[in-house]
């Protein structure tokens, strides 16, 4: 609350000055932020893209961190030897991308199973996947009213999974 | 019969909840002491309703009546009593009932322990409550409602999500985590009542203090709990991701954390008051974003658990909200200000400024990396997300210089500092932040952050520790008894000054073991046959073999490890052997992993199984020291937060601030006392 008085003091205009000046100092570092967080965002997009989207994007995929999501194609695993060195494809219904990925593969992977790989497109023609995920399909259906529990069909499920 | 009773109880919440923000406001504007006094009676009721209607579910629950579509689906016979029990908040219909829940009792105590004061402010408050306790009766009436009937129940259900029966945790953050979210609507009712009179008074900086202190403190250990629970169950040996939902929980802590320091200059020095009042706004508003966030399925993440069709229902409670709040503010803050001179940088409250700046700047800098992806697909309809370099590169020099800030304010005297007073103050902590530098360096800290981290984190010590003894000290010189002085100066007269440094005690140590646990951990995976040893950094670990565990929930594989120091069986000491496992619930296609931890004070030793073929195991080998030190810090954190938050009844003769000093008056009628 400045005080009401038809000259303003001195005082008056020093702090009215330096109000200005904070503003000012405020909105260049506001600005300043934007710019920093703007460009840090823009460096750091991950792309949730399909193979279809990825053909589709000709040169951009190159260097730009990709999560890739499709299919296990059937056939296509490789294991080398080791730890490391595993190949195989992603498909959707319009493209296949070769995918090269160091790093043991989650429990569930196998082909025919949705994955979710992250990583960039190589020069080389292939997916370089730093990490991959099996899209987890955990919705269990729930039994309809009045039926009871399929228990077979439960253990079916434990059993493909072993 | 069961569901019909809920339904009800949540129909009469709506009604009372309704009826008592119309009759808080009204009360407020007329300042009707009669008015109030019926306003409490309807936020007894709306409490009494919520508690009712929880209690009926967890009945159900209990007793599987799959007649409540909640419980049938949720509720299963093979789980655990207690997986029963926390099904409550496993699933988005009973998460909002739960919501209810904690909304009513924090109403009934806030409105109990003010029965006596505030008169002229507490009919906006409990308007203000009220109104939010009507958005969530007519949620949980509605869209979210876990009391629709089962025409024909079925015999069983399928228990609640197996990520959420994994780990014993999941039992405890979901309720912190709503105590820190729902208790922020206590403040933000001060807070509102305060624009909406148009003044904030020295002796309602209690009651809004407090209000804030109390849901900071859950908050904060809520968060810890979700980083260790990630850290315990999801795997991947880290306990924070920069996941939106994490970001949801972290969001209003920033500006809570910004708020309760404003709180402190407003006290002290009567400005900031429209500052502060913004920060408890903007922290309830975060709240609302990071339920629309967890809770409406826009975001593909770990911790979202639910898709669900009440987004645009809290989205557009979220509007009202800010555009309620930004229009009082804009109408009021003016008034709300009072007349103090800000007299130099090199002051406490000159760094309190820069803390709140550096606060709001981590608060934008997260806020825009979890809301830009939303955005962008609102707009352009593209599927992306903002990685965690953005996080951790614009983050990690906020929270240094946090840390730096945290040890130079409470070196500092209040008001403008003198060039002796400022280097007699400033100089020998230089002491510490070496001492805590070399000790890193000597123990193999090589990254130039952690390291200046170190160097912050051993000024921001020795200055804590001295601000926390130097009451006792000067009491003890004066001639006092050791123990006496001790009592009375850190657990009653100056118990909150006390309590306000074991927070930041704990603040430092976590900052500390952040920076060393996220830049020193080793990580490998390895293959082993049966018999087979791997060394990873100093351990050598032995695969002794399989073992399958039956229960009535799940099918367990658990593969057993003998870790030894140095060079393996015979060679090194054992020290502990590990079991991490592969969970298949009967609920779940997909196997589940469950690593095992074994944790010292020098770091971890994280297991986790990646892939079980035949006889053969891959692990994750995660080796991160001083984890550990974050929990607990945290907990001492919380520890802190209760010993400020104690209510201190001064002995006869002590001057407490109870008149309205330095409270601008708009010309409001005085209230006629009950």
């Amino acid at each position: 609350m400045s005080t009401v008085m038809n000259h303003p003091s001195a005082s008056d205009v020093m702090r009215r000055r330096s109000r200005l000046f904070m503003i000012g100092a405020f909105v260049v570092a506001a600005i300043a932020f934007m710019v920093i967080a703007a460009g840090g965002i823009n460096k750091n997009l991950v792309y949730y893209w399909t193979p279809t989207d990825l053909h589709a994007a000709g040169d951009k995929a190159y260097g730009a961190t990709i999560r890739l999501g499709g299919m296990v194609a059937p056939g296509s695993i490789k294991k080398n030897p080791g730890i490391s060195a595993l190949e195989f494809d992603v498909k959707d219904g319009g493209g296949i991308v070769h995918v090269k990925s160091a790093g043991v593969p989650p429990q569930m992977f196998r082909e025919n199973i949705g994955v979710v790989v992250e990583g960039t497109m190589d020069r080389g023609g292939y997916f370089k996947c730093n990490r991959l995920m099996v899209s987890h399909n955990n919705e269990y259906r729930a039994p309809k009213n009045g039926h009871p529990v399929d228990k077979k069909q439960m253990e079916k499920y434990i059993k493909d999974a072993q | 019969m069961t569901p019909s009773f809920g339904r009800i109880l949540i129909l009469l919440s709506l009604l009372v909840s309704t009826t008592g923000a119309v009759l808080g406001y009204a009360a407020g504007w007329k300042q009707s002491a009669e008015g109030l006094k019926w306003a409490r009676r309807f936020a007894f009721a709306f409490a009494f309703l919520m508690i009712a209607a929880t209690f009926v579910m967890e009945y159900a629950l209990m007793a599987h009546d799959f007649s409540v579509s909640y419980v049938a689906q949720v509720g299963s016979r093979d789980v655990p009593l207690w997986v029963t029990i926390v099904s409550l908040w496993s699933s988005l219909e009973g998460s909002i009932l739960f919501w209810g829940f904690i909304l009513g009792v924090y109403i009934a105590g806030a409105t109990w322990l003010t029965r006596t004061e505030h008169l002229d402010y507490m009919a906006y408050t409990i308007g203000t409550w009220l109104f939010c306790g009507s958005f969530f009766s007519f949620l949980i009436a509605g869209p979210a409602s876990p009391f629709h009937t089962v025409a024909i129940p079925p015999m069983d259900g399928p228990g609640p999500n197996p990520l959420l029966q994994n780990h014993v945790l999941m039992a405890i953050h979901p309720p912190f985590l709503y105590l820190g979210y729902v208790g922020m609507t206590i403040p933000f009712g001060f807070a509102t009542a305060a624009l909406l009179r148009g003044r904030l008074g020295q002796s309602f900086l209690r009651p809004l203090r407090a209000a804030l202190l109390l849901p900071w403190i859950f908050l904060t250990i809520a968060i810890m709990l979700g980083g260790w629970w990630a850290y315990e169950v999801l795997g991947w040996g880290g306990y924070w991701a920069w996941d939106p939902v994490e970001n949801a929980s972290l969001l209003p802590w920033l500006t809570a954390t910004a708020a309760l320091h404003s709180a402190l200059v407003m006290e002290r020095r009567g400005s900031l008051k429209g500052w502060t009042v913004t920060l408890v706004q903007a922290s309830f508003l975060l709240t609302i974003l990071g339920t629309f966030m967890t809770r409406s399925g826009v975001f593909n993440s770990v911790h979202s658990f639910t898709q669900s069709s009440i987004g645009p229902t809290i989205l557009v409670f979220l509007a009202a909200i800010l555009i309620g709040s930004v229009t009082l503010l804009a109408m009021r803050i003016d008034s709300l200000e009072s007349d103090s001179r800000f007299e130099g940088p090199v002051s406490r409250e000159g760094f309190f400024l820069i803390n709140n700046l550096l606060f709001v700047l981590f608060t934008f800098t997260v806020l825009i990396g979890t809301v830009f992806p939303l955005v962008v697909e609102a707009i352009r309809g593209k599927q992306m997300s903002v990685g965690r370099p953005y996080f951790d590169s614009m983050v990690v020099p906020i929270g240094a210089t946090l840390l730096f800030i945290l040890g130079v304010g409470p070196a500092l005297p209040w008001g403008r500092a003198t060039r002796d007073q400022a280097k007699r103050a400033l100089l020998p902590p230089l002491i510490g932040a070496a001492i805590v530098a070399a000790i890193g360096l000597a123990l193999g800290v090589r990254n130039p952050w952690t390291l200046v981290t170190l160097a912050f984190g051993g000024y921001a010590a020795q200055v804590t520790l001295g601000q926390m003894w130097l009451p006792v000290i000067q009491r003890i010189r004066r001639g006092d008894s050791a123990g006496h002085a001790l009592i009375d100066s850190q657990l009653r007269r100056g118990r909150r000054r006390f309590g306000a440094y074991l927070i930041h005690a704990g603040a430092v140590i976590v900052i500390v073991a952040i920076a060393v646990s996220s830049t020193m951990r080793t990580q490998q995976e390895v293959r082993l046959d049966r018999g087979q040893s791997a060394t990873v950094g100093k351990y050598t670990f032995t695969f002794t073999g399989l073992e399958q565990k039956s229960e009535p929930h799940r099918v367990s594989t658990l593969a057993h490890f003998d870790v030894f120091k140095g060079g393996g069986p015979g060679g090194g000491s054992k020290v502990t052997s590990l079991a991490p496992r592969m969970n298949q619930y009967t609920a779940m296609r997909d196997p589940l992993g469950t690593p095992d931890v074994h944790t010292t004070l020098k770091g971890d030793i994280y297991l986790s199984i990646l892939n079980i073929e035949g006889d053969a195991v891959s692990v994750n080998v995660i080796l991160t020291p001083m984890v550990g030190w974050i929990w607990w810090a945290v907990l001492l954190m919380g520890a802190g937060g209760i010993i400020a938050l104690l209510p201190f009844s001064p002995a006869a003769g002590e001057k407490v601030p109870q008149a309205d000093e330095g409270a601008v008056r708009l010309g409001a009628r005085e209230v006629a006392a009950p």
